[in-house]
Order: structure tokens, then C-alpha cells, then sequence
């Protein structure tokens, strides 16, 4: 990396993070003189061109890529009218331990005076709750599930190709055609089609006042610069803001400011989840780089420093902290934005290309919390960018994921999209795909699938509370076989979901008409044509998704009491309810036989698999396909960010002998401990699930740096992932413990079972090891370990997305 | 290379393992080789041959090798193994044994273990576990074929290892049958210490060897591992003429066998071996020690020290330089 790389890299990892009121102030201001003026699409549009008009430009000493959401780097902005924190929230995120926030007093004043006042009772938040049925907000209380849309804005949206091709100039003339088009005597919706088509080209407008504004900072600071080089550097970024995002940028330099332009505008714009990504950056950017090359504008060290550049940006913008219970909790500064690497062109060749190994380079030599990068491998990618990912993987850092192509161009084709779009598609936020640019998938909230059979165990009662959460289905005891067990479980699952769902319908429908996103329709193919919002259905393909939480927990608890009381008849269900609302007090033995004697999910056992199977299956019969209510449907996915360990701490002791409060398994990973054949039988296990019917399914793995060391390992873990994404697994992600994982295996065994460690010629649980073994296995990890510098793991085991 | 349920030990001692002569057969009670003493079956095993591989450890060894870094697979019976870090000493097992002596401990009195099973049974942990589970021919080949999916990829398949699987030959040259039949890449990891018809009746099922050679000083082997080396290096001649893929595995157990006179020796003999492809070399490590004391068996190689990587590629150069393909490690 260059000084300046590094220069700007320390900077932004030096950088606190803390809450502007800025932007809460600038939107504060505009409702309160505008109110009522205008239809909603241009309120939100002249909210935001006022935003980009009078927030405060930061141009800083060494940047070359402009502009932050923020006065200063990681000066993370509110959003009251998604979301209006409470004092209480402010003085928690400037006082926990993990994932602070610095609140300076004046804001907390500012919001006390100002923002409460006005949008207390406003903010989406509040009148999702409002709205929302009383069976929704009990089964919400009791941790069942989550909702997206009561933090944040519908986002995990990703760009495609189109800002490379055209300038804000080109997609304002589009919109003045489409309300020329408009069929005012025809068409019932032409008033709401202009109006949300005027504050598209107004959205426009505001993203050209900030460039603009950008490039007369640099201008000034150009006039002020004593340095020449830097007096030069600033000129050349006045250039660029003045010609992109007006215009399709000419060059390599103004095809990353303008991508970041449009990434800032976003996420100002509105709060959306996962905030935004450039999608496949090294297809996008592969004809500046290669122009630049061929006419001498640009070097590969100079096209180097400007991707460092960029991608420090994203590291300067940490994730807008929750508001409510959550703020207490540490959560994460990861927002999630996630750089496609490999994958397709939509034509169907491979789409690697240098910038490809480029990129895993940089990650390699920044590694920085953000922006998260992931490597799509398709039966095509070569087997270099395959193994110079997994170089990178092997440090630790978690990064790059890795996601089978062919398996994500599948899922969309039977989702129905074009093969074309499919393929410009790919994955973003943990695992999600969708079509870049053309699509709106929106992930609804996480679903608690153990809580179910928590409430099945009870009748639908909740054990704590004694609350009918659930239907009223039988007692534990009045179960003759274990099919009758598994049907009450459905019915349990058919009703909750049905509660989710028409949560889901309104939030759905409310953000239509409330909170339109009119920036982000313009880059959403085809909200234009359409004259529709992103949030109303405007965008080609309109993907809703709830995101189940537990299945290998939910799978181990079936089995257990398939065997224990059902096949073996070793004790009554009752009697093991009771154990079980005891927390397993008096029945240690019980409990162990439970973890330790019955079958568990993901070693390749058919009997615990197949359980799996038939659980996974109700979810696809109970959602997918379902209408929502922008023309699309709803689809499942299987993946949980951090909140398995939530659900578990609202979850109670359970079959699989997992006490009250533990965490339950993530994504579609075993049980912690519970997968005991290696990693072979990790990854037939999770593909006997059909991934292919869903929008993305997070698998964990866990391997030792000495596992991977040489070049035997990694060519290893190379066919595995080849093989596993032969049966259809969407992804895969690895994380290389260290020596400090080693010794909390050490100290909690149960909980680290599946933990291999590379022995001597061999490979072994760690778990199994006499201690002294253990001991001098965490004195070479300990020094095999590499060190990590500046940024925290974005994948720990424990937070994993 | 040998099973990898480190931790686990066993405790019936008091049963006759080694084999002490060539008198090698397949256990009584085997048919026509049909079924068979398995001790474990290790899936994504990357240190055996080609690619991903499984390993099916079969048990009991003809040898003694003080080395040995998995010595309770040396007996040819079935044993009760205990992990100690998984027990919780809760007493189940105490109260379905028959005989009322288990006790986890290796020099318990009292009778025999009949090998009941009760125990591993009513175990909560699964600290207690049978090592050496009697296999059909069909069960431990439906195992090894759960994983072909990833053998083919990377141009991996099966190895059969130990203890000695030429112990049991009859059972080790059907399970090659039926592996070649459905079209794996089968390994056998060899001792070379068995009679050259076994040897010569697995050759043509097996896609290569992985033979050992322990030492080229007859005296310092009888001493070392408990059998003369005659046996071992007339079988490996023999093989290298009939079979064209032996990879040999050579332990370097510092002033045990890697003075000159036996590296030189050694060395030259691989490269006369006209079907050697590859050499390993393993260097010693004191993983067994650990074992050894925990079976409450003497370690006899207390303050060896393992060979430093430096020495190792010093080790390898003499190797190299006679024309052989040499890798350190597995």
C-alpha cells in the first residue's frame, strides 16, 4: 500500500464513531415549514435536496474519492422519521462497552428539544406499531420474530452496471419521456405517477447539487494548496465531481467517485437495511481500467491506490445504530455493503477479470471491517481466483465468503427472471441474492423456528408469560406418534407465519405511501418506465423474504424426541416438558444424553437430515410463493446475522439439551459442538436441504491456520467447496480460529465440539485431545496465528452474519 | 498413520494385543473375510494420499514401534476406550456392568471385561466407546462411498490404514473389491509386515501403497519396533517390481534411524525401487508420548526431541538427491 493508502487507512481506522444530529436537524427543519405542501414522493425528494443542499462537504487532507454521508469520517446521521431515538437510546450508545457511539451533549439537547418533540408519534417506527395486530406485537414481545422495517428502510438493494452507461442528465431525460408518456386520460394513477416521477428528476438534481458542491471544495482547496502534487490531485477531483455523476464517467477515477456519489446519495436518501452495494465491481470497472491502461491515463498502481481510496470510504461509514431494546445490546458497526468479486457476465462467460484479483489483493493488504467482499464462484471461475480467495480466507478475517453462481442464477430463474438478469445478479448483505438494479428484495425479519416448537411443546402457551402466543394445539402428552407431533408443530408454524405475514403486508403497504425512496428508484430498473416507487412495487422484481432462524437446532430437538420418546419410549413427552421447564435442574444425566446420545444434525445422518429435510420443506409449503403486495411473491431464506443469539435468550431449555438462553444454531449451520465427522459430512448434511428454493442459506465453517497452512490444505478446502456447490450449497463462509478460541474450547468444551485442529500428520476435534495436547496445539496456534491488525474480526463466531 | 480418536484410552488391558511372530490372519470369526475389526473411519482425511480421502482404520498391528503415536490401536481386539476430558464421572456405567468393576482406570482388579457393551450404552457423554467395531463389508464401504462427491473433485478416495490392515486380508481384500468395483481410488497404508501372498493378492485393487520403512539397521528396527526388517524390505522389493505407485513413508526419529549410514541406505534403496513415486518424510513427533502414559505404558523415547524443519529439509535433500520426489509431511 502506498504512504497515502496508509495515511488513510490509520485515519479512518483511528476515527470514533459518533451520532451527527445533522441530518435529524436539516429534515426537523424541512417538515416543520413544509408540511402538507406537497404530494409525499416530492416531500421526500425536496427533504433530500434540501439534505444535499446545506449539510456540511468534508473534503479531507490525502482523499481521492470524495464525499461522506457525515460532516466527518464514521459522523454517523439519524433518521427520525424511520426512527427516532430516545434520550435513553443516545446516552446507552455513547456509554456500552461494545459498539459505542460518542453523543455529544449537544446533540443529546438537539434531540431533546427538537427532534423528540416533532417526531415522536411520527417516525415510521411508531406508526408500525400502531398499525400492526395485537397477535404480531405479543409474538414480537415473546422473540418469535423480528421485523426489518421498524429499524430501517426496504434496501439490500445493489447496483447493477447502468451509472457506468448513463448520467444523472441521461436518467432525467428518461423521466421527462415517462411523464411525457403519461396517459392522463387512461390512466388512474397518471397524478401519482408524475409526482413520483418529479421527485425522481429532483432526486437527480440533489445528487448534482452535491457533486457540485464537492468540486468547488476541491476547488478551494486546490486555490489554497501549497504542495503542487496535491494542488494538481485537487483539481483533477474538481474535474470529476463537475463531470460525474452528470455525465457517464470517462474514466476509471470518476467510475468509483460516481459509484460512491450514488452510494452516499442512497444511504442519505433513506436508512435502508444492508445499505448499498456496487454489486460486480471488477465487471464494472474492468473497461476504465483496461482504457486507462492502453492510452496511458492510468497505471495499475495508480488504479490500486484509487480502489484503496474507495474502499477506505467505506470503512469511514460504520452502521446507523438501532433505536429501542436493541441499543443496548452490542451489535455491530458492519453495514454490510458487499463487493461482488468473480461470478458471470450476463452473457454467460466468466466474469473474472484482473480486477478480480486486484480486489483480493487489496482486501488482503487493508483488511478493514468494511466493505465486506465475497467471491462468486461459478463452474467457470478459474481455479487461481478460487485459491488466491482462500489465501485470503486463511488469515482469518472471514473475508471473502464464498458463494455458488450457478446455484444463485438457478434460484432466480425459478423465481422467474430473465437468465440475463440472473446472471448480472448475485449476492449481497450475508447471503441474499437478487438481480442487481432491477431488483426490490426485501428481507422482513428474522423467524424464530425453535420458539415454534417451544410453543407446540406447550399447547401455544408461553412458558414464561402463560400467554396463548400459538394456536391452542394439544398437550405434550396426547401425542401417539411422532407424526402427530410434527402436524401439531405444522399447525403451530402455519399460524405464526400467517402473523408474520400480514405484518409483513402492512409495513409492506405503508412504505408505499409514506416513505417512497425516489433516488433509489432512479437507479431501479423499471421505476421509471413504471412512474413506481422502489418501495411500491417499481423495480422489475419484487422479492419478499422472511429469514428462519434454528433449523439445525429445531432439527436436533425433533430427533431427540423422536428417539427418546417416541422410538425408544425412554420417558413421556410430558415428563420431558417438565424437565425441560425445569432448565434440566435435577437432570443432568438427561441433558447430557440428550446433547451427547441422540442424533444430531450435520454428520451426514439420515436419520437427523431427513428431519431437517421435512422441516425445511413445510417452510418452503408455507411461504414460498405467496403473493406480497407489490406484485411479488415471498420467498425463505435461511440465514441469521446475530440474532440466533437473541432468539436464544428469549428461548427456553429444549430436546436437544440446550439450556434456557443459550444461543441456538445459525443460518443452516449445526449446532455448535453438534457436528462430529468433519467437514464432509458438515457440507452433505446442509445440502440435503434444497437451496434452490431459496434466496440464500448461510453456512459456517470453522478451521485451524494449520489445517490451511500448506498448499495440500488449501487445494483441499479448494475441492470441497467445488463439491459441495456441485450439490447445490449457496455458500460457504470460513472462519480460522485462533489461539484464544482454542482455550474457550478448553473451558467450554460442549460448545466447541466441532472444533478441528490440525494434530501432527492428522487432524483431529479438539475437544478429544488430552489437555496437554490441547495445550501445546494453542502454543502453536497460538504462534501460526496472524496477527490482525486495527480491525476487529467482522466474523467471529459469535457475530455472524 | 493411525486412528485419531486422540484422548480416548483404553481399558482392558489385560487382553494379549501384539502379534509377536508373522502369524498373521484375519480374527476368528470372520467368515471368508466378510466382516471385520474396524477401529474408527475418518472422513476429509487430507494426509493419506491424493485429495480428500476417507480413512478406514482398521486395528491391530504386528508392530511395537516405540513412536507409535496411536498405540492403542495396536491390539487386534475390540476394546473399551474412555476419554477422560468427556467423563463426568456420574457412575452410570458402574451400575449396568456386570462384573461391577469399571472404573475408567487401565490396572482396575477384578474380572475380565467381557466386552459387554453395557457401559458405552448407558454413557451419557459418550466418553465410553467400543474402538474396534466388528464391520461388514457393506456397512464399511456404504461409509466410505457417503463422501465420493468430494473424492472426485479432488482426485481422492479411499485409504485403508491401521493398526495393520494386512491383518486382516481376507476382509481388507474385500473391501478393496467392492471400493475398485465402484470405481475409487484406493490406498493401503502398510507396514510391509506381512506374508507376501496377502501382499501380492491386495496389489492388483490397489491404486497405490503407502509403505512404510522404519529404518535401514536391522539390529536398531528389531529393537525399535519389535520385528526384524528382513520381512518388510523383501516385501517392498518384491512389491516395487509387481506395483508401480508406492509413495514410502519414512518416520525421522533423530538418532534412531537418520545417521548418514541409514539415510544413505535408505535413500538408495527407494530410488532402486523402480515403483516408488514419491517419498515422505514424517518427522517425529511426541504426540504418542501423551498416549503412552495415559494406557500407563512406558514411553520410550522420553527427551526426544523432533527434528527441526531445518534438519527435516537437510534430511530431504539427501533424499533428493539420488532422483526421488520428496515431501516432508504427510
Amino acid at each position: 500500500m502506498t504512504q497515502r493508502t496508509a495515511r488513510l487507512r490509520r485515519a479512518s481506522l483511528d476515527a470514533a464513531p459518533s451520532i451527527t444530529p445533522e441530518r435529524a436537524v436539516l429534515m426537523t427543519e424541512f417538515y416543520q415549514a413544509n408540511d402538507g405542501r406537497y404530494s409525499v414522493p416530492v416531500m421526500r425528494a425536496r427533504s433530500f435536496l434540501h439534505l444535499c443542499e446545506n449539510k456540511a462537504i468534508y473534503l479531507g487532507e490525502d482523499e481521492l474519492i470524495v464525499g461522506e454521508r457525515g460532516p466527518r469520517p464514521k459522523a454517523v446521521p439519524t433518521y427520525p422519521e424511520l426512527t427516532c431515538h430516545s434520550i435513553e437510546d443516545l446516552q446507552i450508545l455513547n456509554s456500552r462497552p461494545k459498539t459505542s457511539y460518542a453523543v455529544s451533549d449537544e446533540c443529546v439537547r438537539i434531540y431533546r428539544d427538537r427532534i423528540i418533540p416533532y417526531w415522536r408519534g411520527r417516525s415510521m417506527r411508531d406508526r408500525i406499531f400502531e398499525a400492526v395486530s395485537d397477535e404480531w406485537r405479543q409474538a414480537y414481545d415473546a422473540g418469535l420474530f423480528t421485523e426489518f422495517m421498524e429499524q430501517r428502510a426496504p434496501g439490500h438493494t445493489v447496483l447493477d452496471d447502468k451509472i457506468y452507461r448513463k448520467g444523472m442528465v441521461d436518467f432525467k431525460r428518461e423521466i421527462a419521456e415517462a411523464i411525457a408518456g403519461l396517459d392522463w386520460l387512461g390512466d388512474p394513477d397518471a397524478w401519482a405517477k408524475r409526482e413520483q416521477l418529479q421527485a425522481m428528476a429532483i432526486a437527480c438534481d440533489a445528487v448534482l447539487l452535491f457533486a457540485r458542491r464537492h468540486a468547488a471544495l476541491a476547488l478551494k482547496q486546490a486555490a489554497e494548496a501549497r504542495d503542487p502534487r496535491r494542488r494538481a490531485e485537487l483539481e483533477k477531483i474538481a474535474d470529476v465531481c463537475t463531470h460525474v455523476p452528470a455525465g457517464a464517467p470517462r474514466d476509471f477515477h470518476e467510475a468509483l467517485q460516481y459509484y460512491w456519489f450514488c452510494h452516499l446519495a442512497i444511504i442519505t436518501e433513506l436508512n435502508g437495511w444492508d445499505s448499498f452495494s456496487p454489486g460486480h465491481l471488477d465487471q464494472h470497472l474492468l473497461p476504465f481500467y483496461r482504457k486507462g491502461l492502453a492510452d496511458g491515463t492510468l497505471t495499475p498502481e495508480a488504479a490500486r491506490e484509487l480502489l484503496e481510496a474507495f474502499f477506505v470510504k467505506f470503512n469511514n461509514h460504520p452502521a446507523p445504530p438501532k433505536v429501542g431494546v436493541t441499543a443496548a445490546e452490542s451489535g455491530t458497526y458492519t453495514d454490510f455493503a458487499n463487493i461482488n468479486i468473480g461470478g458471470l457476465l450476463a452473457d454467460g462467460a466468466d466474469g473474472s477479470n484482473e480486477i478480480s484479483h486486484l480486489l483480493l489483493d487489496i482486501v488482503d493488504e487493508m483488511h478493514l471491517l468494511q466493505p465486506s467482499t465475497n467471491l462468486q464462484l461459478s463452474r467457470k471461475t478459474p481455479e487461481a481466483l478460487l485459491t488466491h480467495a482462500l489465501r485470503v480466507v486463511r488469515k482469518g478475517y472471514g473475508f471473502p465468503s464464498i458463494f455458488n453462481t450457478d446455484a444463485v442464477v438457478e434460484e432466480q430463474l425459478r423465481q422467474g427472471k430473465s437468465l440475463e438478469d440472473a446472471r448480472a445478479g448475485g449476492c449481497s448483505g450475508c447471503v441474499e441474492t437478487g438481480a442487481f438494479g432491477k431488483e426490490a428484495y426485501i428481507l422482513t425479519g428474522y423467524f424464530n423456528l425453535v420458539k415454534v416448537l417451544e410453543l407446540t411443546l406447550h399447547g401455544g402457551v408461553a412458558p414464561r408469560t402463560g400467554k396463548q402466543l400459538g394456536m391452542r394445539t394439544a398437550a405434550a402428552d396426547s401425542f401417539r406418534t411422532f407424526d402427530d407431533f410434527f402436524a401439531a408443530f405444522r399447525a403451530q408454524l402455519h399460524y405464526l407465519i400467517d402473523v408474520k405475514m400480514r405484518g409483513n403486508q402492512t409495513i409492506e403497504q405503508m412504505y408505499a405511501r409514506l416513505m417512497p425512496a425516489p433516488f433509489l428508484s432512479v437507479l431501479t430498473d423499471d421505476c421509471i418506465r413504471k412512474g413506481k416507487d422502489y418501495n411500491a412495487g417499481g423495480a422489475r422484481y419484487n422479492n419478499s423474504y422472511i429469514q428462519f432462524v434454528g433449523i439445525g437446532s429445531l432439527t436436533d430437538c425433533l430427533a431427540a424426541v423422536r428417539q427418546t420418546v417416541f422410538d425408544d419410549k425412554a420417558m413421556s413427552l410430558g415428563d420431558l416438558v417438565k424437565a425441560l421447564d425445569a432448565n434440566f435442574e435435577g437432570s443432568e444425566i438427561l441433558r447430557r444424553r440428550l446433547v451427547n446420545r441422540t442424533p444430531k444434525y450435520g454428520n451426514d445422518d439420515d436419520d437427523a437430515d431427513a428431519l431437517a429435510v421435512r422441516a425445511f420443506e413445510a417452510l418452503i409449503e408455507e411461504v414460498d410463493g405467496r403473493p406480497n403486495t407489490k406484485g411479488g411473491r415471498y420467498r425463505v431464506e435461511m440465514l441469521p446475522t446475530t440474532s440466533h443469539i437473541y432468539f436464544g435468550s428469549v428461548t427456553g431449555a429444549m430436546p436437544d439439551g440446550r439450556k434456557a438462553g443459550l444461543p441456538l444454531s445459525e443460518g443452516i449451520s449445526p449446532v455448535q459442538g453438534a457436528d462430529r465427522r468433519g467437514p464432509t459430512a458438515v457440507f452433505k448434511s446442509a445440502a440435503k436441504m434444497d437451496h434452490i428454493k431459496t434466496g440464500g442459506a448461510l453456512l459456517n465453517m470453522k478451521f485451524t491456520p494449520a489445517l490451511l497452512a500448506d498448499e495440500n490444505g488449501l487445494e483441499n478446502l479448494a475441492h470441497l467447496i467445488r463439491a459441495y456447490f456441485k450439490m447445490d450449497g449457496h455458500h460457504v463462509q470460513f472462519n480460522v480460529v485462533r489461539a484464544e478460541t482454542l482455550r474457550k474450547a478448553q473451558a467450554e468444551p460442549e460448545a466447541h465440539r466441532d472444533l478441528i485442529v490440525r494434530v501432527a500428520g492428522y487432524s483431529d476435534y479438539f475437544c478429544d485431545l488430552a489437555r496437554d495436547l490441547q495445550d501445546e496445539i494453542i502454543s502453536r496456534t497460538e504462534h501460526a496465528s496472524l496477527q490482525l491488525e486495527g480491525a476487529p474480526s467482522a466474523r467471529s463466531s459469535g457475530d455472524t452474519p | 498413520m493411525a486412528p485419531h480418536k486422540d484422548g480416548y484410552h483404553r481399558v482392558n488391558m489385560g487382553i494379549e494385543a501384539r502379534k509377536s511372530s508373522g502369524a498373521i490372519s484375519d480374527p476368528p470369526g470372520a467368515g471368508a473375510g466378510q466382516s471385520g475389526l474396524v477401529f474408527d473411519i475418518q472422513r476429509y482425511s487430507i494426509h493419506d494420499g491424493p485429495g480428500i480421502r476417507t480413512t478406514v482404520f482398521m486395528k491391530g498391528c504386528p508392530l511395537d514401534c516405540w513412536w507409535c503415536h496411536n498405540p492403542e490401536s495396536q491390539s487386534a481386539e475390540p476394546e473399551i476406550v474412555v476419554s477422560e476430558g468427556r467423563c463426568v464421572r456420574c457412575g452410570e456405567c458402574l451400575k449396568v456392568c456386570p462384573n461391577g468393576r469399571v472404573s475408567g482406570s487401565a490396572g482396575a482388579e477384578g474380572p475380565p471385561c467381557t466386552l459387554c457393551g453395557a457401559c458405552v450404552a448407558a454413557c451419557p457423554t459418550g466418553a465410553r466407546k467400543l474402538a474396534g467395531e466388528r464391520m461388514t463389508v457393506g456397512t464399511c464401504v456404504a461409509e466410505v462411498l457417503k463422501d465420493r462427491i468430494f473424492y472426485e473433485d479432488s482426485g481422492g478416495g479411499v485409504t485403508f490404514s491401521g493398526g495393520e490392515p494386512l491383518l486382516q486380508p481376507r476382509f481388507l481384500k474385500r473391501l478393496l473389491e467392492a471400493c475398485r468395483g465402484a470405481g475409487l481410488h484406493t490406498a493401503v497404508d502398510t507396514c510391509g509386515f506381512a506374508p507376501w501372498d496377502d501382499l501380492l493378492a491386495v496389489a492388483p485393487l490397489t491404486t497405490l501403497f503407502l509403505y512404510d520403512l522404519k529404518g535401514a539397521d536391522s539390529r536398531s528396527h528389531m529393537d525399535h519396533t519389535g520385528v526384524s526388517s528382513a520381512l518388510i524390505l523383501d516385501n517392498l522389493r518384491a512389491l516395487g517390481a509387481v506395483h508401480n505407485n508406492l509413495w514410502l513413508r519414512v518416520p525421522i526419529l533423530p538418532g534412531l534411524n537418520d545417521d548418514d549410514a541409514q539415510l544413505e541406505a535408505m535413500a538408495s534403496l527407494a530410488a532402486s525401487i523402480a515403483g516408488v513415486r514419491q517419498v515422505n518424510l514424517l518427522p517425529y513427533h511426541q504426540t504418542g508420548m501423551h498416549k503412552f502414559r495415559q494406557l500407563g505404558r512406558a514411553y520410550r523415547l522420553e527427551g526426544l526431541v523432533p527434528p527441526s524443519p531445518e534438519r527435516m529439509e537437510e534430511v530431504a535433500a539427501r533424499f533428493r538427491a539420488f532422483g526421488l520426489k520428496v515431501r516432508v509431511g504427510g
